[in-house]
Order: structure tokens, then C-alpha cells, then sequence
């Protein structure tokens, strides 16, 4: 069995392989730019495709521009530079995070208002629950419920007595 | 009885939604807007198709107003969007072309089997100027008007009936 499983590994793996050809080996020295490498082409999203990341397509476009956040980072340029250089040429679309300005304003800003309507929501239906529940009934409510109940519950204290007894009742069976 | 009708919001908001939403669905995706819009055609150095030897730049678009026009011969569609361009060309339109990521020879028999509507065509063999332009395929179409400044951008294949209803306007618009 453990023998089985470990051919059924091994062949997945050898499935999963031909995936990782989408991107090129490429030869960093410096450890910091490779991380910066891999945050960028993580950041920057292929305006080729519906949602993929320039590190994840093999669309031409894509490795082009990896091609030239390698360049740019060799050149000495930083990270919101290299953002902006893209920017410039294929639109807003290819940042995965929109820049905080007047026109994503609502984008960005709506969750928090939601958040804090919903909480204001919260806060008001349960105080409003609170004042319901500690006020008990007015003198025309208790009337009502009299009529409702019909005449042997006119007596509001007796009818609060006799339910608590029958709940002793029940408790003893 | 107010307080009835508030139980509706739910819905409202849900209904709102999904009106927001189902619109998203029918909108094309590569519809967007270029970012080069507004802005000065980017500079370049590149040979023509026809002369190795012939350099041209960013110059080449002053003066008049201009259709450049992406293609490849790898393209499919843009074999089925040349008669539309040379349509354009025989309304009075300068065209020029950028032969994006081809080979030479395949370029050439490109125009010599597909016509060639194009006053002149850059030869960008990387894709260098493509990418200042932010063209991530072809057949891809801008506009720019006599100041080399870039005023409108067509994603994609020109449709025949485009021609008249979008392509010639647009030119008309630029040329005052």
C-alpha cells in the first residue's frame, strides 16, 4: 500500500511539473532583489488574461513584462517606480491592489462604511431589544391582553402565579 | 406599517446588487480603456519593414492625423481586418503600420498576399515599441492626431460596419 502510494506521488508530480514551465529560470546575486522579484510579478496582474498574475500566465505579454520588472530592478529602479512604469503603459488594470486616490476612494472606503453601518445596526437593534424588554407594559397593553386572553386571565398576578405553578408541576414529573 | 417596509431593504440591496453584477457579465472584459490616451505617442528608434536601412522615430506621426495600426502575420484576425483598413485607406486615411513580433519575410509576404493599406510599416520585431504602448496583442488600433498625441484606441478586430460608424468619425473629430 505504501508502495502504491508513493508511485501514485511520484506521478502526480511528474503531472504537476509541465505547470511550473510558465515562467523562465532567472540568475539573481542579490537575495533582496529576487524577493522583490517575486513580490512585483505577484502584484502585477497580465492584461492578457481575466485574472492571473504576471508570475502565474504564460501568455507572451506576461513574460515580457517579467522580463522587464527584471530589467528595471537591475536597473536601480524601486518598486512603486516599477509599478507606476507599468501603469503608465497598460492602465490601472494591472495592479492587483488599486492605489488609494479620488476614484477608488469608494473602493476602498465602502467595506469600512458597511462595516461600521452594520455595527451601528447591531448596536441599535439590540439597545432597542434592552429598553423593550426592562420597560414591561404600559396600563393600555395590560388591558388589551387581558381582553385577549379572555376573563379568567384578567387577573394579571394570579395568571403569572398560576403559570409558574404548572411549570413547578411539569419540573416534578 | 413603516416598520413592514423596512423589511424589504434586504431585498432592495440584494436586487441592486445583482443588477450591478449581471450588468459586469455582459461588459467585455478587454473593452478598457488604454492608458495612452492623452498622452504623446511614445519615442522610438526602429527600422521599417521595407528598409532595414531606413530609421525611423516619433517624428514620423507629426504633422498629420494618423492610424497606427498593430499586426503580425501570426495574427489571424488581422488578415480578416486588412480589408477593412484598406477601406480606410481609399477613404483618405494615412495609415501606418507596426509589424509587432514578426519575422521580416513573413511580414512582407503578409502584405504582398493581404494588400498593403499602409503608407509605411515599423518594424518592431521584440515588441519594444508594442510594450510603450501597452499593446498585449493584435490586431490593436490607435489614433493620433496631428501633434502626435494619442486620442483614441481600438482594442481588437475593426468590425466592417465600424469602419463608418466608429473609425472615419473619430478621424473627422481629430482632424479639425
Amino acid at each position: 500500500m505504501a508502495r502504491m502510494t508513493t508511485w501514485l506521488l511520484c506521478l502526480l508530480m511528474g503531472v504537476c511539473l509541465p505547470a511550473l514551465a510558465a515562467e523562465e529560470m532567472r540568475a539573481f546575486e542579490d537575495p533582496v532583489l529576487e524577493a522583490r522579484y517575486a513580490e512585483l510579478t505577484a502584484v502585477l496582474r497580465c492584461p492578457k488574461c481575466q485574472n492571473q498574475a504576471i508570475n502565474d500566465s504564460a501568455s507572451p505579454i506576461a513574460g515580457d513584462m517579467r522580463e522587464r520588472v527584471y530589467q528595471l530592478l537591475h536597473q536601480g529602479q524601486s518598486d512603486q517606480q516599477i509599478l507606476d512604469y507599468m501603469v503608465q503603459r497598460f492602465g490601472d488594470y494591472v495592479l492587483y491592489n488599486p492605489r488609494l486616490e479620488g476614484r477608488t476612494l469608494l473602493l476602498w472606503g465602502l467595506p469600512v462604511v458597511l462595516m461600521l453601518m452594520g455595527g451601528l445596526l447591531v448596536f441599535v437593534l439590540v439597545r432597542a431589544r434592552r429598553h423593550a424588554a426592562a420597560q414591561g407594559l404600559s396600563d393600555s397593553e395590560r388591558a388589551r391582553l387581558a381582553s385577549l386572553l379572555g376573563s379568567d386571565a384578567a387577573d394579571d398576578s394570579r395568571a403569572g402565579r398560576e403559570s409558574s405553578a404548572r411549570g413547578g408541576q411539569r419540573s416534578d414529573t | 406599517m413603516k416598520h413592514r417596509l423596512m423589511l424589504f431593504l434586504p431585498l432592495l440591496g440584494f436586487l441592486l446588487l445583482s443588477g450591478l453584477l449581471y450588468r459586469g457579465l455582459s461588459m467585455e472584459p478587454a473593452g478598457r480603456e488604454s492608458a495612452m490616451i492623452g498622452q504623446p505617442f511614445p519615442a522610438f528608434e526602429l527600422a521599417t519593414l521595407a528598409d532595414p536601412g531606413q530609421q525611423v522615430d516619433a517624428s514620423l506621426l507629426q504633422g498629420q492625423v494618423t492610424l497606427v495600426n498593430v499586426w503580425g502575420e501570426w495574427c489571424p484576425t488581422c488578415k480578416q481586418e486588412m480589408p477593412q483598413l484598406q477601406a480606410l485607406a481609399q477613404e483618405g486615411v494615412h495609415l501606418v503600420g507596426i509589424d509587432y513580433k514578426d519575422k521580416r519575410e513573413k511580414g512582407r509576404a503578409f502584405l504582398a498576399q493581404y494588400g498593403n493599406p499602409f503608407t509605411l510599416n515599423i518594424f518592431d520585431p521584440e515588441g519594444r515599441l508594442g510594450f510603450d504602448l501597452g499593446v498585449y496583442g493584435a490586431p490593436e488600433t490607435f489614433l493620433v492626431d496631428a501633434d502626435g498625441v494619442i486620442r483614441y484606441h481600438h482594442t481588437g478586430y475593426i468590425a466592417p460596419h465600424e469602419v463608418t460608424e466608429v473609425i472615419l468619425p473619430e478621424v473627422a473629430r481629430w482632424r479639425e
